[in-house]
């Protein structure tokens, strides 16, 4: 089996795994991060979106050879409790979710779009995560939280 | 010395009577916490949440030493099932009282140790103390206190004034986990030995397994077992890719011969109404003198099938030690779910455990049970072992009950000045629960799979007194003169329905709240006056009020633009909802937004309650724009987003929620509030910018041309 190198959440990672096998498989199974959350399987609830290079993508429709030698990052390597995103401090300000399965992915769509786009405008936020799906209806919450946090990162 | 409530209680709160036991609701631990029990879980409405405050308050700790247990049949309190926005009626009321008893027993006990008098104590974030600086806690006692004995009526719970963390918007104990993504959905779990499973199931309705090669799936790496029981099919496997791999192998050596045939899904309604059925009269009110009747107006409403369609396909552990299994579910009811297993199994209900793990929101009776017992099916191969058995998003979407399509009449009568003499209600429908534990046979979708296969079970319809099925809010809030109110149960099912949030309610409110609007349109008067002349309890008027004025109702016509007002109290006996809905369009409706004014009594978490109310107005206006379930004759096809698309970001309107707050009401839920009369605001709001009905839902381009064919 190939070795497939490429840097996950900073650090230097090597996976033997065929490289037609699902991105969100191998970090799911193999590399234990459960951040990305299996949703449909078919690139379409955005629920297992991580970022690669600075576009976020739907890890479970992104084969394992096309992340070699880039930068993934997964929720895990957005923040943490104890030096936390601002857009994690802006969700949990904002209360920005309900049952929070999906909010893994949308906040990685986030990510991607903030480093894009510094001074997104509402309509912008919601083009950006329009393709993450989220049952509950935390939308209009989740949209203020990402402007949160651009306030609060264009403040630093 | 704290005030209380005037012991008025002379009966336990009724999950307190269930349960009466002290001990298995609260419990201190000497290191300074409270471990509150509920039966209830958390399915992403707030409830554990919710539920701490109430405990920390009434027995005066700081919420941070709450730490809440997650219901298991081992020995949580029994509940039933966490469902028809009861969480806060029922558990938080069994909490509250549990905790004013409880803390008058350590107020005994301090009392005794101290040498002064219960008057002469008070409490602060537990610890316990007296004049001259004497004192003890809650955790000193706790190894004295005897706990174990059950609760009394007459337990005095604080007056709303004195409350200091019920009634505030503290952040949710959860949220910090899910932001992180620290493992909390049973998705995200791991057993030592963990193994993987997958069922196998056609995507024909009901079909026969009629042969399976196994070779291929064999053939798989880390292949554990292939198990087959009837047409209950599915794989084992060391790993989760090898379970997907070995279930792909089995699914192409398998012939499946049709099930039973799907109705016509464009001659809904027509079916509903030739199936045989059982009719119910739910309510008649008779007239103290007929009015005049000059003309009867009649109208016919109907609404499809609508899938819960979480994000997060089903997903349960099971692992079996000799005849005993231990099972982790995201089901809504861990005891019914437990029943359910033992009438599968054959088994005694003290062999089975069933612990509750976080799932994503299921907006009612979803796969979560079904994936139950496929998980503790498979698991029998898996020697001791546990099993995680995850469902497709294809098998989520098409083997999950769904929401039971409906088809309401309304007929009244008006008089010469178009007033309502007499009102009559119809509904034809699959019953609106199929949920396990209630039934001496199973509802779990594999029981009907195996080689002695249990018949499968017919939904049904809770009793009116517990808020009805097919029923729900089907009796007018209004002050009609007389009424009748019927509903007909179908005794087919060829397409499985159960509990979706609000059952009947959503289409009930929708056709009557657009009955209504049509009336009022009729008689030329403002669709507000129309409803506060009609209503006499001042709270749904002061909803309705609300609503209108913060909407300013109604606002200037504009072309391509209309507004629409929907009202109801859920249940009946529920949170009071009003909406007002502004749209947008001409082909393509578009929701601007949704003013929405709630009176749900006690707000225990206000910000949890709006929170709700959002999410409630939101998933109705894509159930309203968007959704419905397809099917063929052979099959459900609406089985991926693509086919079953729902709102996403860009479509999502504005949402504002006025919570009016009555802190000395008992507390209702919210979680179900917004569904029907958001429905109704949208649809009276098309009428209002493009002058059609449209009485069947989705309002979807196509149905606004058919809508617009039959009004010219």
């Amino acid at each position: 089996m190939p070795r497939i190198r490429f840097r996950l959440n900073g650090v230097a990672t090597e996976v033997d795994a065929d490289p037609d096998r699902s991105l969100l498989d191998i970090l799911r199974g193999q590399l234990g991060m459960t951040g990305p959350h299996f949703g449909c399987g078919a690139n379409e609830c955005g629920a297992c979106n991580v970022i690669i290079g600075d576009r976020a993508v739907a890890a479970c429709d992104t084969p394992l050879w096309s992340a070699a030698d880039k930068d993934v990052t997964t929720i895990e390597g957005l923040g943490s409790a104890q030096n936390p995103h601002p857009l994690q401090r802006a969700f949990i300000a904002e209360q920005a979710l309900q049952c929070g399965y999906c909010v893994s992915g949308i906040l990685m769509s986030a990510a991607a779009l903030l480093m894009r786009n510094p001074a997104p405008s509402g309509a912008d936020v919601k083009a950006a995560l329009d393709r993450n799906l989220c049952r509950c209806g935390s939308h209009n919450r989740m949209v203020r939280a990402v402007l949160r946090a651009a306030a609060e990162m264009a403040a630093q | 010395m704290t005030k209380r409530a005037p012991s008025s209680a002379l009966s336990l709160p009724v999950s307190l009577a269930a349960n009466p036991l002290l001990s298995s609701w609260i419990r201190f631990s000497p290191e300074g916490h409270v471990t509150v029990s509920p039966g209830k879980v958390e399915i992403g409405q707030g409830i554990v949440t919710a539920l701490a405050q109430i405990a920390a308050d009434e027995l005066d700790v700081d919420i941070g030493r709450v730490q809440m247990m997650r219901a298991s049949t081992a020995g949580s309190p029994n509940e039933g099932v966490t469902s028809g926005s009861l969480s806060v009626q029922q558990s938080g009321r069994a909490i509250r009282y549990a905790c004013a008893e409880i803390r008058q027993i350590f107020l005994a006990a301090a009392s005794d140790r101290l040498g002064v008098g219960i008057d002469a104590l008070d409490i602060s974030d537990g610890t316990i103390s007296g004049p001259g600086n004497i004192r003890t806690s809650y955790w000193e006692l706790a190894g004295d206190v005897q706990l174990d004995r059950d609760a009394t009526p007459g337990a005095a719970p604080k007056i709303s004034a004195q409350r200091t963390i019920a009634g505030n918007s503290i952040q949710r104990l959860d949220i910090p986990d899910k932001v992180f993504a620290h493992p909390r959905f049973i998705h995200d779990s791991t057993l030592p030995g963990m193994l993987h499973g997958r069922v196998l199931r056609s995507k024909m309705a009901a079909a026969k397994l009629v042969d399976m090669k196994e070779d291929g799936a064999r053939a798989v790496a880390g292949l554990i077992a292939i198990i087959r029981d009837g047409n209950f099919a599915g794989v084992v496997s060391e790993t989760e890719d090898g379970a997907e791999a070995a279930l792909g192998a089995l699914r192409k050596g398998a012939v499946w011969s049709s099930g039973e045939t799907l109705p016509d899904e464009s001659r809904l309604a027509a079916w509903l109404k030739a199936q045989p059925s059982e009719l119910a009269v739910i309510d008649k009110k008779a007239a103290p003198q007929a009015g005049q009747k000059q003309r009867t107006v009649r109208r016919q409403y109907t609404r499809p099938y609508l899938a819960h369609a979480s994000i997060a396909p089903s997903c349960a552990l099971a692992q079996w030690s000799g005849d005993r299994v231990h099972v982790w579910t995201h089901s809504q009811g861990v005891y019914f779910l437990r029943a359910d297993l033992a009438l599968v199994l054959k088994l005694p209900l003290e062999n089975i455990t069933v612990e509750h793990m976080e799932g994503a929101g299921c907006y009612g009776h979803n796969a979560a049970d079904d994936v139950a017992l496929d998980a503790v099916l498979l698991a029998k191969a898996a020697a001791g072992r546990p099993v995680r058995v995850q469902w497709s998003r294809q098998d989520e979407m098409s083997h999950a009950p769904f929401g039971a399509a409906m088809a309401i009449e309304i007929e009244a009568d008006l008089d010469e000045r178009g007033e309502i003499v007499d009102w009559r209600h119809s509904i034809w429908s699959n019953g609106h629960t199929a949920r396990p534990g209630r039934a001496a046979q199973p509802a779990l979708l594999a029981a009907t799979e195996l080689a002695n296969p249990f018949p499968r079970y017919i939904a049904t319809n809770p009793p009116q007194a517990s808020g009805g099925g097919a029923d729900r809010n089907s009796i007018p809030l209004y002050e009609f003169p007389s009424w009748q109110i019927e509903c007909h149960r179908l005794l087919t099912m060829p397409i499985r329905t159960s509990a979706l949030r609000t059952l009947g309610a959503q289409g009930n409110v929708f056709a009557i709240e657009s009955f209504l609007d049509e009336v009022a349109a009729e008689r030329g008067e403002d669709p507000v006056s129309f409803r506060l002349r009609h209503l006499r309890d001042s709270r749904a008027q002061d909803v309705v009020r609300a609503a209108a004025k913060r909407a300013n109702w109604k606002p200037d016509k504009r072309a391509g633009v209309g507004y629409g007002l929907g009202f109801a109290r859920y249940k009946n006996t529920g949170a009071y909802c009003a909406v007002v809905a502004e749209i947008e369009g001409a082909e393509d409706i578009s929701v601007k937004r949704l003013t929405i004014a709630v009176d749900v009594g006690e707000a225990i978490n206000p910000d949890g309650v709006i929170n709700q109310i959002e999410g409630g107005a939101i998933q109705a206006t894509s159930w309203v724009l968007k959704e419905r379930v397809r099917f063929d004759s052979q099959r459900i096809t609406s089985n991926t987003w693509t086919d079953y698309p729902i709102l996403r970001f860009s479509e999502v309107p504005e949402v504002q929620v006025e919570l009016i707050q009555r802190p000395d009401m008992d507390p209702l839920g919210a979680g179900e509030a917004a569904h029907g009369p958001v429905t109704a605001a949208i649809a009276n709001a098309v009428f209002d910018a493009l002058g059609v009905r449209v009485r069947d839902l989705p309002i979807t381009r196509d149905s606004l041309i058919a809508a617009m064919e039959l009004t010219s």
